[in-house]
């Protein structure tokens, strides 16, 4: 597939500006000048844009189910977690006699006395041991929330549930397993999660060149993501998940088997979302259940609304900006943070249904029947409208 | 007692059998005892007042719902109870709906596109192009709903009846032997609704078309064999001057006896 089929013009000159700045120039401003100088990019700061750069990453994962599939899942941070948690098990192995405890155990594995619990294993439960592989651990980010993902939308999509019925099971599928991960005995630290990492492949973590590594494979994951979910939006599959959210009832009665595509798209977004998260932990440096509470997975469909839905950019801008203003709020006004992301949500569905993205578009439509109407009647005044939302058409048959 | 006319149960042409069917919900008889014969070719027009079970026979027939007893065959030997919809498209029965669904994000000729026959698994839709001998029967198909210059336009934007056509014409994408067609001329003008009728009468004898209509003035224009529905059963088969002047549909109609017949 020639490049030129896959993306507009203005498309790959934004996207070649856009990751230039993240692969390039903000490592080689972190790297090449000194800390005082003014152009120095701080660990810090490249370590906060990566935390943002995996939001995107998982905001493009909700696009992919909601803005194009019409499938709004409320739970797409369980599978943010997983991956996280997946990493985060190699990275708790690889702190080795550093902790608290100065033994190989995991700290929390001795507070909790595992040792008494898996007394053949020295305290480690059998299900830990592989994690010591880096390798095991990078294909459980990829195969573990698949398989959650392929069992819940196999039960899901062949028994029908659409709709609100869909966003809610999600809800309660990301509840149940976070209300499960805060139990002390389900052998993942329980509430305080997993944390406290020293090394990843042998490096240091807080090693500036770890840091920057790492803010690089976050920029490189963020652009796969983006070519993955634009290839599949000029594939046939794609033109059947769009004509899926807008009449899934003339797809099934096309003689197409409706739930087979969204059980894909379902697992697909599960692996995207999971990768973001594996890319998260080892920069955040912790991992707890509280991730996965249901707040942050509705907090993700916020960026995706903010930025605009049914597009690949919307997400990725929504997910920074937002996070952005969270960092900014949380830090100068933090009582107010709530009153602003909901406030946010609401002027934005409500005057801005297309997102940031839809903006121009709506400038310009607005401008040209400002135009039109001056034409024809000089002296009326034009008022504003606000655009009604339409949710999904649901078709009737 | 079912009332036929040039029927004979006995002859083996029918595309479409349906005998003895029930359908119970929740208490509610949608169907009861429903028996239909319809020939290879046909053009037939299904009329009956409201809750007369016509939605649900189109649902039994494409496998949305599953009758309580009955058989339903396809052609000879194609027991369509035990199928759902995909499976049952796939042998050849298309089905447009009553408002119009058609994909309102997707081109005019993406929306026949995604209605030819082939590419149906996720891994072909994944890998598929599309073919000259594609294109060149969407080309004919738009030409055929007289929408052969607006394949480049997003079918959202398009005239309601311009959508009625095009929901035909991905029947016809379809290649389905059997179309059912729920009350395509609601809200149409009537220029369209005639050229809607033009159409379908061109397309009977190479496919069977059945017909949900409750506009006379279209049933009489494309003239087909009727079918009257009440209370889930049929209650007479016929011509439409047949049907129009049969003293029982006029009862059922109206709720009495002795109305002018025209008004039906």
């Amino acid at each position: 597939m020639s490049i030129k089929r896959l993306l507009s013009k203005t498309e790959t000159i934004s996207l070649c500006i856009g990751f230039f700045v993240i692969l390039v120039v903000l490592p080689f401003l972190n790297a090449f000048f000194p800390e005082n100088h003014p152009l120095h990019v701080s660990a810090f700061t490249l370590t906060l844009l990566s935390k943002y750069l995996c939001y995107a990453v998982l905001a493009l994962s909700v696009d992919l189910l909601w803005g194009y599939t019409g499938l709004l899942s409320l739970g797409q941070c369980l599978f943010f977690s997983l991956g996280g948690y997946a990493l985060g098990m190699y990275l708790m192995l690889k702190i080795g006699p550093r902790g608290q405890y100065h033994t190989n155990l995991p700290d929390f594995m001795v507070f909790l006395e595992f040792p008494k619990r898996f007394p053949e294993t020295g305290g480690l439960p059998p299900h830990w041991i592989p994690f010591q592989h880096f390798w095991f651990a990078a294909a459980a980010v990829v195969w573990v929330p698949a398989l959650v993902a392929l069992i819940f939308g196999f039960l899901a999509f062949r028994s029908r549930i659409k709709g609100v019925y869909f966003s809610i099971l999600t809800q309660a599928l990301t509840y149940a397993a976070c209300l499960m991960f805060f139990r002390n005995d389900f052998t993942f630290g329980g509430n305080n999660g997993l944390t406290d990492f020293k090394e990843i492949l042998g490096c240091e973590l807080n090693a500036p060149s770890t840091r920057r590594a790492l803010f690089i494979a976050t920029g490189l994951l963020l652009l796969g993501s983006y070519l993955l979910c634009r290839w599949l939006t000029i594939t046939r599959f794609g033109k059947i998940q769009r004509a899926i959210r807008d009449s899934e009832n003339r797809v099934l009665f096309s003689g197409y088997a409706t739930a087979n595509f969204k059980l894909f798209v379902f697992v697909l977004a599960a692996v995207i979302a999971s990768l973001g998260g594996a890319l998260f932990v080892p920069q955040v440096g912790i991992i707890n259940p509280s991730e996965m509470g249901t707040d942050k997975s509705l907090e993700a469909v916020v960026w995706v609304a903010v930025g605009g839905r049914g597009t690949l950019i919307g997400p990725i801008l929504g997910a920074i900006g937002v996070n952005w203003l969270k960092s900014y709020a949380t830090h100068s006004m933090p009582e107010y943070w709530n009153y602003i992301l909901g406030g946010l949500f609401i002027v934005m569905t409500v005057f801005f249904p297309k997102g940031i993205v839809g903006i121009p578009g709506q400038v310009r439509a607005l401008h040209q029947r400002w135009a039109a109407t001056h034409e024809t009647e000089p002296a009326i005044e034009t008022g504003m409208v606000a655009p009604v939302i339409v949710a999904n058409p649901e078709e009737k048959p | 007692m079912i009332e036929r006319t040039n029927l004979n149960p006995q002859h083996k042409e029918f595309i479409l059998t349906l005998e003895g069917v029930n359908k119970t919900f929740d208490g509610f008889k949608a169907i009861s005892a429903l028996n239909f014969y319809m020939d290879t070719g046909e053009l037939r027009t299904i009329i009956g007042p409201n809750g007369a079970g016509k939605s649900t026979m189109m649902d039994l027939i494409t496998g949305r719902t599953q009758p309580d007893s009955g058989r339903i065959e396809f052609g000879k030997n194609t027991d369509l109870t035990r199928l759902n919809e995909y499976q049952i498209n796939r042998l050849g029965i298309g089905r447009k709906f009553q408002t119009p669904s058609v994909y309102i994000d997707h081109t005019v000729f993406e929306n026949i596109l995604l209605s030819l026959p082939g590419t149906r698994s996720v891994w072909e839709a994944l890998f598929s192009r599309v073919t000259p001998a594609q294109r060149d029967r969407i080309q004919q198909i738009l030409t055929t709903i007289r929408l052969q210059d607006k394949g480049e336009v997003k079918a959202g934007t398009l005239a309601h009846g311009q959508k009625q056509w095009l929901e035909i014409g991905m029947l016809l994408a379809q290649d389905a032997k059997l179309l059912l067609v729920d009350e395509p001329a609601a809200g149409m003008t009537d220029e369209e609704t005639a050229r809607t009728g033009e159409l379908l009468l061109s397309l009977a004898g190479q496919h069977s078309i059945i017909v949900i209509e409750h506009d006379m003035a279209f049933v009489r224009q494309i003239a087909s064999k009727v079918t009257v529905l009440h209370q889930g059963t049929v209650l007479c088969e016929g011509t439409v001057d047949e049907v129009q002047s049969n003293e029982r549909v006029i009862e059922v109609y109206l709720g009495r006896k002795h109305e002018p017949k025209k008004t039906l």
